[in-house]
């Protein structure tokens, strides 16, 4: 066997690998030279673009890959397992966290200085957790990378603004430990009626116990500690503040993926740990999702236009966008699960965007209050321009991807005979307008007369090259949407909710 | 009647010459000569590039194109039929002749940021081409949106604080009407699986529940808002605080008639002649238009501004393209596709000559324009060919429609929409009348000198004046206005 072949055969578990050893690497190479952390990081990420790329191709050709970790079968050793609904995840996590680490670069010198080296070894080591947790198919196994992660987010948020960022990052750390404890009881529970932790073993064996108490607090425990993870509402008062206050670079990360994985797991647990039958018919789980998804998304806008802190807004729109994706998995019809999913590809694109964006701003201003953007279509062009492209993506204009999603959503609502939850959407849409449109009228209207003597002075091109790319690939899957439904996202659907096409 | 269908890149090429031209503006905006070269070149091309299409569609046949499929069984498509033709045709000649206008008016008057303004002019003109040959209802609720969204800024141009709120508005009302039409197309794709656009409307819809029916009707109709219904108009008074260029082309003919079209096309070809008549909701639709025909007139008299009086004017004049749809006779359905051009034509010029008046003698309000006329006559002259037209008497285009119009409100034989007819040609009358009065037969408060508007708005003035003439003493001439509307509603009323 070649060392080439060796490669190819252990591609699933260096996505969780390399990130990894690289992260503690980093300090190594922080210590030969400070700036080559940026360097090191960038071809970390870039390498485990191509990982989870070919990852996911060897899935679309061929099916489920399964690993085996140290050559020990199930239900003995850890099993990884790549399937369409994570090689779909992990490849959003490792292009998103890309595109942040080649942004991360004069954002980190300038809010960070002197922690360089902490920050990029960390942030590796946010993406491994989230790797891991997503490929695993082992949930205790996945217990310890959601831990990895949450620590490391802990950590990044607290790098944040002196004495709030610490302050936020308390708190996020007591719900998050609050709902890691969720999860890890739930876990337990299911252990001890099964014998077993991995995922596939647990879903043969579990419907013949579906009666049984323990199964139902378990599942119980889960959804409740996954709310907290990923903020549905009412359970988001920490993400709000962790969100504001995290660096530039880390609200980014944290906003465009931590709580998507979240919704993964929620997502994997319904319906691969449990079953379609179990959440949808006997428990009603998703039906009393959809009704909380549609709450979050209302009261996530409303709350979204009363902030004038701009990653505090772009916080509480998270809050509701959140709300589409579980919408969409709670309607357990094809379509609407489609527009779910396809949500979180979606919403990666265009949070992440939106948090560059602020960023940047930031980082040549120092301004965060909305109303005192005042020319900075003038000031930053590009940076302005690109907000306007995501933030109409989130209103869901036709042509960007925000209206993909929303369409496939509407749709499984009425196809669900839920009209109450299409007019959630539309109304949705509605606010989503009122507080993204306010901040257009101050970028680019008012005071004409002062606006003459504003010099450009545009964001350094690091940061500019991956918000511009976000931004193109906002409109590019806003008519090419096609591909990934029709590839991944419409067989994943059908198997997830055990409908065979 | 079977037609024959071409697969011809030439829309999308039309539609998209004012985006690149967009592009070429904002990039040359620091040299005004070139940058308004664009605009003028583009403006060219786009109509060469439409009348390009014109022989074909006169023959009868239908010109499609499948940009992308953006979801699936969801593609992004363009068909080119009679009815898009006559909406294409007219907005792209008249971007020409405002382009011109623009120039004069924006430069006299030193307005800022004129590039953004160029800018999103061309962008809307992208958009009001793409309505018009949109195959289905998500390519065109597309368009339709881009469309609110590119004349956001041209209304809100001034940057003032009312200008804002006017914007604001503006936005309000057709955000809103834009997610109605959303909603609407869902429900269509629900039910049939199809959001394409047919002849004789989309088949399955007559399936649905006549209560379901009836609500997808309101939710498309409110989702018109952009053709300015009461009590949905008020958008278009407020919109008229932006420069009169963009009255003129914008809210006088792309916006408001991207409008008035997407209703045409949702009760001829979502619909159906068919289904309208078997539902009965012409009727109810027809009343409910017709009250906006006479309310707006009586609107219009009260305005003193005399661009706030012609937008009343002309939320009453959309009301006719409409009700001549919804007539579903031939005769009707001709009149109010007429209108679509005819209107334009006379609208624009009565608009054009309202910014004159601003741009030279700087008048807005028609108490202070006593014998204005003797200080330009030509371009008074201008208006008083548009308001006969508007009035409806001969030779200015405008009787003809109103003529087409009152045949088939007669053919239904009901006297409320034939009274209607009546009543609101008389009060076009009364609010235009008093204007001609004044600027010609009043006398002046001191004595005023001959003094035109440049010759880059003048000469416009002029041709659309010419032209509203020359459709009303020749409409049948080869290939113009009548022969296409003509061929739109043999493919709407199955040839008869």
């Amino acid at each position: 066997m070649t060392g080439f072949d060796i490669i190819i055969n252990n591609l699933p578990v260096l996505t969780v690998v390399i990130p990894l050893i690289a992260g503690f690497l980093t300090t190594i190479t922080g210590w030969i030279d400070r700036r080559l952390c940026w360097y090191w990081v960038m071809l970390t990420m870039f390498i485990v673009v191509l990982i989870t790329s070919s990852n996911l191709l060897t899935v679309i050709n061929s099916g489920t890959i399964y690993y085996h970790l140290g050559g020990w079968k199930p239900p003995f050793g850890i099993e990884y397992v790549i399937d369409l609904l994570n090689g779909f995840v992990c490849i959003i996590i490792a292009f998103i966290g890309l595109m942040v680490a080649i942004y991360s670069k004069e954002s980190v010198k300038k809010e960070l200085p002197g922690k360089t080296i902490p920050f990029y070894s960390i942030f590796l080591l946010l993406i491994t957790g989230l790797m891991g947790m997503t490929i695993t198919g082992d949930i205790f196994n996945f217990y310890v990378f959601l831990e990895i992660s949450s620590l490391t987010a802990y950590a990044l948020i607290a790098m944040g603004d002196r004495g709030d960022g610490l302050v936020a990052s308390f708190n996020y750390l007591i719900m998050g430990t609050v709902a890691a404890s969720f999860i890890l009881l739930g876990i337990g529970y299911l252990y001890a009626v099964t014998g077993t932790l991995n995922m596939a073993d647990m879903q043969n064996i579990l419907p013949d116990i579906y009666g049984s108490k323990v199964v139902l607090a378990a599942l119980a425990f889960f959804m409740a500690g996954f709310s907290i993870k990923i903020g549905l509402f009412p359970l988001h008062a920490w993400l709000p503040d962790a969100y504001t206050h995290a660096p530039s670079t880390a609200s980014a990360l944290i906003a465009g993926l931590m709580t998507k994985v979240g919704v993964y797991a929620m997502i994997r647990f319904m319906f691969s740990v449990f079953t379609p039958a179990f959440v949808i018919d006997i428990t009603r789980m998703t039906e009393i999702l959809t009704w909380a998804a549609a709450l979050a998304i209302i009261m996530g806008s409303v709350f979204a236009i009363a902030q004038s802190d701009i990653k505090r807004m772009l916080a509480y729109s998270s809050i509701s966008q959140i709300g589409y994706i579980l919408l969409g998995v709670g309607l357990v019809n094809v379509i609407g699960m489609q527009g779910g999913l396809l949500h979180i590809l979606n919403h990666a694109f265009m949070k992440c965007a939106l948090f560059l964006v602020a960023g940047a701003i930031f980082y040549r201003t120092g301004i965060r209050n909305i109303h005192q953007f005042q020319g900075l279509g003038k000031k930053m062009p590009v940076t302005t321009i690109v907000f306007l492209i995501a933030a109409l993506s989130m209103i869901g204009v036709p042509g960007t991807v925000g209206f993909t999603s929303k369409w496939y959503l509407a749709l499984g609502s009425i196809e669900a005979g839920q009209w109450i939850f299409v007019l959630v959407i539309l109304v949705s849409s509605l606010l989503n307008i009122v507080y993204f449109w306010r901040i257009f009228d101050n970028i680019w209207f008012g005071n004409p007369h002062e606006k003459e003597h504003i010099k450009r002075d545009e964001a350094p091109l690091t940061m500019l090259v991956p918000m511009v790319i976000l931004a193109f690939l906002c409109i590019f899957f806003g008519f090419f949407a096609y591909y990934p439904l029709h590839y991944i996202l419409e067989p994943l659907s059908n198997t997830l909710l055990g409908i065979m096409p | 009647m079977v037609t024959e269908t071409i697969e011809l890149i030439t829309p999308v090429l039309a539609v998209l010459v004012s985006l690149v031209a967009s592009v070429l503006i904002l990039a040359s905006g620091k040299y005004p000569n070139i940058r308004e070269g664009w605009t003028f070149l583009a403006a060219f091309t786009k109509f060469g590039l439409v009348m390009s299409m014109l022989p074909l569609i006169l023959d009868g046949k239908i010109i499609t194109y499948t940009i992308v499929e953006m979801l699936p069984n969801l593609p992004i498509a363009f068909k080119v039929d009679a009815f898009g033709m006559l909406f294409a045709i007219v907005a792209s000649f008249l971007w020409i002749i405002v382009s011109s206008y623009s120039i004069g008016y924006m430069r006299t008057l030193k307005e800022h940021a004129q590039t953004r303004y160029y800018f999103c002019f061309a962008i809307a003109l992208s958009s009001a081409l793409g309505i018009a040959f949109s195959a289905n209802l998500v390519t065109l609720f597309l368009f339709y949106e881009l469309l609110t969204i590119s004349t956001y800024p041209l209304v809100a141009h001034i940057e003032t604080p009312e200008a804002i709120s006017a914007g604001r508005k503006y936005l309000a009302y057709l955000m809103i009407a834009g997610v109605f039409l959303l909603f609407a197309t869902l429900v269509v794709y629900h039910y049939t699986g199809t959001t394409e656009f047919a002849f004789g409307g989309i088949a399955g819809l007559e399936l649905l529940p006549k209560t379901m029916l009836t609500i997808l009707f309101a939710a498309f109709m409110i989702g018109c808002a952009k053709a300015a219904f009461m009590p949905l108009h008020a958008w278009l008074p407020a919109a008229m605080i932006a420069p009169t260029p963009v009255s003129a082309l914008l809210h006088a003919v792309a916006v408001v008639k991207a409008g008035v079209f997407t209703a045409v096309r949702i009760i001829l070809y979502v619909f159906g002649v068919d289904l309208m008549q078997a539902s009965n909701l012409w009727l109810y639709m027809a009343y409910f238009v017709s009250i906006t025909i006479i309310l707006a007139s009586v609107y219009a008299m009260r305005q003193n501004n005399l661009k706030r009086r012609l937008a009343y004017s002309t939320v009453s004049q959309l009301s006719y393209v409409v009700l001549g749809a919804l007539l579903i006779t031939p005769h009707g359905i001709t009149g109010g596709m007429l209108h679509i051009p005819y209107h334009a034509f006379m609208k624009i010029t009565l608009f054009m000559c309202a910014g004159a008046l601003i741009v030279t003698a700087n008048k807005e309000n028609i108490s202070e324009m006593n014998g204005i006329a003797r200080q330009m006559p030509i371009t008074m002259l201008a208006f008083t060919v548009g308001a006969l037209g508007m009035i409806g008497m001969p030779p200015v285009g405008g009787y003809i429609t109103k003529w087409f119009l009152l045949l088939g409100a007669a053919e239904l034989d009901n006297m409320i929409l034939i009274a209607v007819l009546l009543v609101s040609a008389v009060l076009n009358a009364a609010y235009f009348f008093p204007v001609i009065y004044v600027a010609f037969f009043k006398k002046p408060d001191h004595e005023l000198e001959y003094k035109e508007a440049p010759l880059t708005m003048l000469v416009p003035i002029v041709i659309t004046a010419l032209i509203s003439i020359l459709i009303g003493v020749w409409p049948d001439a080869p290939g113009m206005f009548l022969d296409i509307v003509n061929i739109a509603v043999a493919n709407v009323t199955g040839g008869v």
